[in-house]
């Protein structure tokens, strides 16, 4: 009797729908446009987020910088405001006292990029970082090798004059067919030898600015660039099993006390995580993600509710049609049964349809955004997984459910004599 | 062969419905089939209805969308018949009314008097033990009228009991008895 598909029952519900195409068409329409919207604004937000995500590529997610910039409250005998860096001393005093850090890069900065030009090769010269680096530094920021090697540790033992430049600063500053590798750029007067090249994982403008650094050994920076024992900065990376936060709040407060630093300072030492950014744009796009399903919710219950009006509109249509089926011994169970099964055999497909061209454009866009080469800035791969569709055509079925219990009910509250009453 | 006859708002109509279990009534006693008809629920008033009426109305009441022979073969549908033992005594019933060719044509494309054979057929296709009509001929001009009263009177004569409600006395006057209505009392 209960049958889950019996085919009198689906050619009568095509029957009536065929009977009025346009009708059908326009109910289905709300639905459709719903779950097409659902999957789009879903899709869009994905596609944000993984552009966003692959723009902070290559970077690694336990790192983190650490960097001094002034007091705010006097302290043993210091005025508050007073400025001060770290030196060699701090490097070793981290390594040694820091249990939540693995890895303690010292880094220093020659700036340039924006500023006047710094880098001279012959005739061409232009502005470009200039990083001081220890090798170990690849394991912070990894960038790619495209020619010849990267910073060695024997680099830093002989104080080695050589750079490895990045992939803009050989295209800006070098002929196509001329050789990198041995050749010689002048950093502030200083001659290095170039003994690599690389490319940056990250996309978008980060890429660019990363793409136009040039590194060269840690202790040939402070000999050539008059640092001294200087460090601008630290480059770190927390033990993976270590939340980023403690191990921030650990590396400060062993500075503090170092560098007789009130305990309660809040702007004597400025650090950033990666881990905390990532959960910074997690907060963001779960928002999107709300606010997508919301606003396609919405969407999709207007569409419901669309569907359940012009079923309404189309019981009372045919309500003759309604009263001869009765006379001609259909059950109100029966009658009951077909209206509900047309309000969800119209959502259902009205719905998939409006999924299947959500999907089909979403493909679209992704196959466009490829054939640019993937030079979509911070909009790749928009996507939805399995998951959310099987959630909205789960709401969608609900809905339909829903949507066909009034029309039903009114369609079995006509009397037959009413129905076929002779007009 | 039974012909109600009334003047406007005399009850006919009323009764045929209650007859055909259309309409509810609030006193007196109907037996149909040796069972008591009081106080039916809808569900075994279709049950009733789908094994022991059939139905003919003046203004046809095809379903519009639906061809002649599909429209003969929804009483069937509700049986739960199968499509195709559906289909063939659909044709059998059209055929018998004289409408073999017309099978699947929609009810606009077919003339009153086609029409309303159609519904005779539709009446007729759940072996009923009685046919109701409603002014059956009240759409139908004389020629056509008589055509169908003549198609009722070959079914009656095959055993099927006619209630024909008209205010036609000529149409009337084909029955085997005449009932009046006056004021909802037999006059």
């Amino acid at each position: 009797m209960l049958k889950i598909f019996d085919r009198d029952r689906a050619l009568e519900i095509l029957q009536v729908f065929i009977a009025n195409p346009f009708r059908t068409f326009l109910s289905g329409l709300g639905v459709g446009w719903g779950l097409f919207m659902i999957i789009v604004t879903v899709g869009a937000s994905n596609g944000l987020e993984n552009g966003v995500t692959s723009d902070l590529g290559g970077r690694v997610k336990n790192s983190m910088f650490f960097w001094t910039q002034w007091t705010s409250m006097p302290y043993k005998g210091f005025n508050k405001g007073r400025s001060f860096s770290f030196n060699e001393s701090d490097t070793e005093f981290l390594k040694e006292n820091s249990k939540f850090t693995k890895l303690v890069a010292p880094r220093n900065q020659l700036g340039g990029h924006r500023g006047s030009n710094n880098i001279f090769r012959g005739t061409k010269s232009g502005a470009f970082n200039v990083y001081g680096d220890v090798p170990e530094y690849i394991e912070i920021e990894p960038v790619k090798i495209l020619k010849g090697r990267y910073l060695n540790e024997g680099d830093i033992v002989e104080e080695r004059k050589i750079a490895v430049i990045g992939k803009r600063v050989h295209e800006l500053l070098y002929e196509t067919d001329e050789k990198v590798i041995g050749s010689t750029i002048r950093v502030q007067g200083v001659i290095f030898t170039v003994v690599g090249v690389y490319s940056s994982f990250q996309t978008g403008e980060d890429a660019e600015e990363s793409n136009q650094s040039i590194f060269v050994p840690y202790t040939t920076f402070g000999k050539a660039f008059h640092t001294g024992d200087r460090v601008g900065w630290y480059g770190l990376l927390i033990d993976p099993d270590v939340h980023a936060d403690s191990a921030a709040t650990e590396v400060v407060t062993l500075m503090k006390a170092r560098k007789s630093v009130h305990p309660d300072d809040r702007t004597a030492f400025g650090h950033w995580t990666m881990a905390s950014a990532y959960e910074e744009m997690e907060t963001i796009f779960g928002a999107f993600r709300f606010i997508a399903f919301v606003f396609g919710g919405l969407a999709l219950l207007a569409g419901a509710i669309g569907i359940m009006n012009i079923m309404l509109i189309t019981v009372r249509e045919r309500t003759k049609e309604l009263g001869i089926r009765r006379a001609m011994g259909a059950t109100p169970r029966t009658i009951m049964r077909q209206i509900m099964s047309e309000t969800l055999f119209l959502t259902t497909v009205s719905g998939l349809t409006g999924m299947c061209l959500g999907v089909a454009s979403l493909e679209g866009v992704n196959k466009l955004l490829l054939s640019m080469g993937g030079a979509g800035g911070s909009f790749r791969n928009p996507e939805v997984s399995v998951e959310i569709v099987l959630t909205a055509l789960g709401v969608m079925l609900i809905m339909g459910v829903f949507a066909g219990i009034l029309p039903a009910v009114r369609a079995i509250a006509v009397r037959p004599v009413e129905a076929i009453r002779t007009e | 062969m039974v012909a109600i006859m009334g003047s406007s708002g005399s009850g006919k109509s009323t009764l045929l419905n209650i007859l055909g279990l259309l309409d509810g009534f609030d006193s007196g006693e109907y037996l149909l089939a040796g069972e008591s008809m009081d106080g039916l629920n809808e569900r075994s008033a279709a049950k009733y209805r789908s094994r022991f009426l059939g139905f003919v109305f003046q203004s046809f009441n095809l379903v519009g969308f639906k061809t002649a022979m599909e429209n003969v073969a929804l009483p069937l549908y509700y049986q739960g018949v199968s499509r195709k033992e559906r289909n063939k005594r659909a044709l059998e019933f059209l055929d018998k009314v004289g409408l073999l060719d017309w099978a699947e044509h929609l009810p606009n494309q077919l003339s009153g008097g086609q029409k309303q054979r159609v519904a005779i057929a539709r009446a007729l296709v759940g072996k009923p033990k009685v046919i109701l009509a409603d002014e059956p001929t009240g759409a139908l001009d004389s020629k056509t009228s008589y055509e169908v009263m003549g198609l009722l009177r070959e079914l009656n004569n095959e055993g099927i009991t006619m209630v024909v409600v008209t205010h036609e006395q000529d149409i009337a006057e084909m029955c085997d008895r005449i009932i009046r209505l006056h004021d909802g009392q037999i006059a």
